[in-house]
């Protein structure tokens, strides 16, 4: 964990799942399992976020919220889909109003499984999309892109 | 006449763990209407009756909500079992008054703790799902899932529970009251807290009526309405209170929830004394053929399944009324004349539960 020089923010949204990751993905937050003493905070404001979770398939209706979500956040970025749902539809993928997994219509980095995911396991995603911002970081600051301040540390 | 403007609130918003959206029609800072429209987590999943065998069915009426979960596997196996004329062992019927009401504990937590987040209190929001742990690890020991039990079945349920440990999971409730009573000490006595909650958001007892409230809702302006009160499962040998206020605002909503908490902790208790031995199910042969309307009492109020099947292991028609649907009503009559700052208290204040009501 030593690439964590900034305290990553989260920003949830709540595709079409049953609510089960979603509460997991709140409890994950509060004391038991404490993810804010990696300094993970959860924001409203796509502008803030650094890593996008989200919950539950896409259908018709909240594809393009997904979607606009997805493009308010600034670079470096990371998505990461929670539970079953947001895989493949999981058991609602018959259904006639599921288009499929959240990769249907944004990129996403991590899958964590489960249904409802575990707060363990919802961790253990957000962790491994640390190291995945942290390596979109570098990659970014080479192309020599990376929105900088005068210090140099990324912004 | 002043300008009117209109206001988007969701679907994505800070306060809102699920998507709603509103359409907030403004004169100032006055709310002078409010347009709800919904469908984003729309899935779709009643039509799944026709692809997925009844008894395999149970798991996807669970996955219609995350909170209530066990409360909507029981009324769809009701309802199944009364088509059936299966006649479920009584121990069976207690567990599942049991976990009923460790899911009511659980979802009042969960609003509690959004509540206050809603008004600003983050310590309170940490502390009420702190002790909301506590209830989902019960869950977990006695079902094997924290947030999805799949412990319920057509003629009982899968799990039994040992003598040994409903003991301690009586005696446990008892220092889990304790912690309760400090936290709802805060939300009921607070100034700041009543400053917020108090005269904001008021529904009255006829509006209440007409517009078609159920819970805690109905019960805070004065509707005393609990389907638990009809019996089903093991409430009909319980010592049930049903627990109503008249003010008809935030406040009253608030103390409605936070007296049931106690109330669900007395009714687990009133089960373990009372739980009989015997068997945890029942095997059942041949299919459903008919109809039923099934009614149960969730967190947020009455739900009604109603459930067709034409004599093949398929259903023809499931049809899930949850609460928060017949809620969005009256939430839209609370709406109107309220400040645009006490939105999110408000629309939280029905205990909002997006995911049940799209279905």
């Amino acid at each position: 964990m030593t690439y964590l020089k900034k305290s990553p923010w989260v920003i949830h949204y709540d595709a079409s799942s049953c609510n089960g990751c979603d509460i997991e993905v709140l409890a994950a937050l509060t004391p038991v399992y404490d993810v804010e003493r990696f300094g993970i905070i959860n924001t409203g404001n796509p502008k803030h976020a650094d890593i996008f979770l989200v919950t539950g398939s896409v259908n018709e209706q909240n594809k393009e919220v997904v979607k606009n979500i997805y493009e308010q956040i600034p670079e470096p970025k990371v998505v990461v889909a929670i539970g079953i749902c947001a895989a493949s539809g999981g058991i609602f993928r018959e259904c006639y109003n599921v288009l499929g997994g959240v990769d249907k219509v944004i990129p996403v980095d991590v899958f964590v499984t489960g249904c409802a995911a575990r707060p363990e396991s919802i961790i253990d995603g957000v962790v491994t999309a640390l190291g995945i911002l942290e390596t979109k970081r570098l990659a970014m600051k080479e192309k020599g892109n990376e929105t900088m301040d005068k210090s140099g540390s990324a912004v | 006449m002043t300008k009117q403007i209109i206001i988007p609130f969701g679907p994505q918003h800070p306060v809102l763990p699920e998507p709603i959206h509103l359409d907030l029609v403004l004169e100032d800072e006055m709310v002078v209407e409010a347009i709800p429209s919904i469908g984003y987590i729309h899935r779709g999943f009643e039509k799944l009756v026709e692809k997925r065998e009844f008894t395999e069915y149970v798991y996807v009426a669970e996955r219609t909500c995350g909170i209530c979960s066990f409360i909507h596997g029981l009324t769809y196996c009701q309802g199944i079992e009364e088509i059936m004329q299966v006649e479920v062992p009584e121990r069976a019927l207690f567990l599942r008054t049991i976990w009923s009401e460790y899911s009511r504990l659980h979802s009042h937590l969960l609003w509690l703790g959004l509540f206050a987040d809603s008004f600003g209190f983050e310590n309170l929001f940490m502390n009420a799902w702190r002790i909301r742990e506590r209830i989902l690890d019960v869950m977990e020991q006695t079902t094997g899932g924290r947030v999805i039990q799949g412990s319920c079945k057509i003629g009982g349920v899968r799990r039994d529970i040992s003598g040994e440990k409903l003991g301690q999971m009586s005696k446990d409730l008892d220092s889990i009251g304790q912690e309760l009573e400090e936290l709802t000490n805060v939300f009921l006595r607070d100034a700041s807290i009543k400053h917020r909650l108090k005269n904001v958001g008021v529904l009255s007892r006829d509006d209440a009526y007409s517009l078609g409230a159920v819970g805690p809702t109905a019960r805070g302006s004065g509707v005393s309405l609990d389907m638990r009160k009809t019996g089903y499962a093991a409430y009909g040998k319980l010592n049930l209170e049903t627990v109503a206020e008249n003010d008809g605002d935030c406040y009253a909503r608030c103390v409605v929830r936070c007296r049931e908490l106690f109330t669900s902790i007395d009714l687990i208790q009133q089960a373990v004394r009372k739980i009989p031995d015997g068997p945890t199910d029942v095997k059942v042969t041949g299919t459903p053929d008919g109809e039923y309307f099934t009614r149960s009492e969730q967190p947020r109020g009455e739900l009604v399944h109603y459930l067709k099947g034409n004599g093949t292991k398929f259903l023809v028609r499931s049809r899930i009324r949850t609460p928060t649907l017949t809620n969005i009503p009256p939430l839209v009559k609370m709406l109107q004349g309220c400040e645009l700052a006490d939105v999110p208290v408000i629309v939280l204040s029905i205990d909002p539960c997006i995911s049940c009501t799209e279905r």
